[in-house]
């Protein structure tokens, strides 16, 4: 969805659903996603609809991934970091009895 | 420059923007031990989102962001020399009226105590509710604007721009610059007659009106196709975009496009300010609220001020201004200059704040927000985190609710983690219109802290 005007100066390479992904440094979580040919973020909760970043400013919660391990962080306000592991988030299962 | 003053704090000022930094600099200079916090990594805030980076090792992007984005570079290069302390990727989850911040940072929560707080969030844009908007490949304009400031990127496929307002087309001539070719540019209205009558202010306060000009006359070089009085809008496509249905001027057409950047103005970021909760009021001309203040930045709460753009739209450079301007009135209000040296030392911030405020009333007129998008069609989600959409709002007021918490609790709009940042503005509107009262007596959602979720091992963490 989006490219790069220039090669970035230093990469850095993350994980993304355990496939590699090279980013810039100092790029954050969600702008990797949006260079990398697929921005899904997550489903929504409500419907299980796919989701993109849509701010990019912390403010609509649309681009929540797992990071390293915690679910639900805003991925436009985290930098990539080496070897960072970025799960996408699946709707949750409804809690039934 | 450390993260948090290891002592106590005078000033704890939230949000790195222009206001922010302005007011951090001066503070520090005053004498005051200052404390910045700010969710982002790096300062600048959205307008100068990424400075250090583009002057640093992508000096070429100056030539495409313009010069009102170099503006930032002394505010940042002032700021980072002065003894403020600097805590980046912090947020702030609570302030309390006795001046205690919540912070959240690397997993852990804390408190933090200052003797005077400066609020300074800024803006966000204004939610841009249409058919498919949830749609992957659907973003604000100042997402994608935000893309090519911090990490130089730029749309990739088809682009359309719709909407109206001066970052719309600041985005159009920047992208223009980039090389990127723009399918289309959708102005949903602007309203020249009803901004004449403020035309004279306007061109006292600056050159707000040539540097627009400036940017129209370039996209409109560039040929990129423009279409004007848009009516409808929808965004088409099953797990993406694909396409952008246009109806202007009694003629419907489909532009196919990977990417859609919305626009409908800025608004003041209250989330915080609403959270605490200092006193606030309707702006019938920039169609949001903003906090009660007075022309230091002072609230209804005794020590603590607001300044900048989330005390109502007024731009980057009157927000450094107002900045300065409530720095002063730390100061003063801490005893460490009197009333006679604050008029002193603020008069020029005052008059040149005044004079980029004399631009609004013009710029507000000819831009306002089209009123299908304030006041969306039943099918179309208003809340993006729970899917609720006007018609379920409006089923919600025919069943008797009558405001905004209401209408939550009937529908769970505004109970998803954004916390009605996304939809707040529109669900007034729509119960507004639906009762045919004014929003001003509507309200909005009561907005409580934590105004960021917290996780429990974050909690945990609190002393």
């Amino acid at each position: 969805m989006f490219r790069r005007l220039h090669e970035p100066e230093a990469a850095v390479t993350i994980t993304v659903d355990g496939a590699p992904l090279v980013a810039g440094a100092g790029e954050t979580v969600a702008a990797a996603l949006l260079a990398s040919g697929n921005p899904v973020c997550r489903q929504s909760p409500a419907s299980g609809q796919p989701r993109a970043p849509f701010c990019m400013m912390g403010a609509c919660f649309d681009c929540l991934v797992e990071i390293d391990g915690v679910p639900n962080r805003q991925s436009c306000l985290v930098e990539v970091r080496p070897g960072m592991a970025v799960r996408r988030q699946a709707r949750p299962t409804p809690v039934g009895p | 420059m450390s993260a948090i003053n290891s002592g106590e704090i005078d000033l704890a000022v939230v949000g790195a923007g222009p206001a922010g930094l302005a007011a951090a600099t001066t503070a520090a200079e005053l004498g005051l031990a200052v404390s910045v916090f700010d969710e982002n990594a790096t300062p600048g805030g959205q307008i100068y989102r990424g400075i250090e980076a583009v002057a640093a090792k992508r000096g070429a992007d100056f030539a495409v962001l313009g010069d009102a984005y170099r503006a930032g570079e002394s505010i940042v290069r002032d700021f980072r020399a002065s003894k403020a302390a600097y805590a980046p990727n912090t947020g702030v989850w609570l302030v309390q009226k006795d001046r205690q911040l919540g912070i959240v940072r690397d997993g852990k929560a804390g408190m933090v105590a200052a003797r005077r707080v400066l609020i300074a969030t800024g803006a966000q844009e204004r939610p841009v509710p249409i058919p498919g908007w949830t749609l992957p490949g659907v973003m604000l304009a100042g997402a994608a604007q935000g893309l090519l400031k911090s990490a130089g990127m730029v749309p990739a496929g088809p682009v359309v721009l719709a909407g109206n307002g001066p970052l719309l087309y600041q985005l159009a001539a920047q992208l223009v610059a980039a090389g990127v070719k723009i399918a289309a540019l959708l102005e949903t209205r602007s309203e020249r007659a009803a901004a004449l009558p403020h035309l004279p202010a306007a061109l006292m306060a600056g050159n707000y009106l040539a540097k627009g000009l400036g940017l129209i006359a370039a996209v409109k070089r560039a040929g990129v196709p423009i279409r004007r009085g848009v009516t409808e809008l929808r965004a088409l496509g099953c797990e993406r975009l694909e396409a952008v249905e246009v109806a202007a001027g009694g003629r419907t057409e489909r532009i196919d496009a990977a990417l859609l950047c919305l626009h409908q103005g800025v608004v003041a970021n209250v989330q915080l300010s609403l959270a605490i909760p200092l006193k606030h009021e309707w702006s019938a001309a920039q169609r949001c609220w903003r906090p009660v203040v007075d022309q230091w930045g002072n609230s209804d709460v005794e020590g603590i001020a607001v300044a900048g753009d989330c005390a109502g739209i007024g731009g980057a450079e009157a927000a450094a201004h107002a900045g300065r301007i409530a720095a002063f009135e730390a100061a003063r209000a801490l005893g460490r200059i009197d009333a006679a040296a604050r008029d002193t030392h603020a008069a020029s911030d005052l008059a040149a704040w005044r004079r980029h405020l004399r631009a609004r009333p013009f710029l507000d007129a000819l831009y306002p927000p089209a009123q299908g998008l304030v006041v969306p069609a039943d099918d179309v989600p208003v809340c993006r985190c729970e899917e609720v959409t006007a018609g379920q709002v409006r089923d919600a007021v025919r069943q008797g609710g009558t405001g905004p918490n209401q209408v939550k609790s009937f529908t769970r709009s505004g109970m998803g983690p954004c916390q009605g940042r996304m939809c707040a503005l529109t669900v007034s509107e729509v119960i507004a219109d639906a009762l045919g009262k004014p929003v001003a007596e509507i309200g909005t959602y009561r907005i409580r802290p934590p105004i960021k979720p917290l996780t429990v091992g974050e909690l945990a963490a609190l002393e």
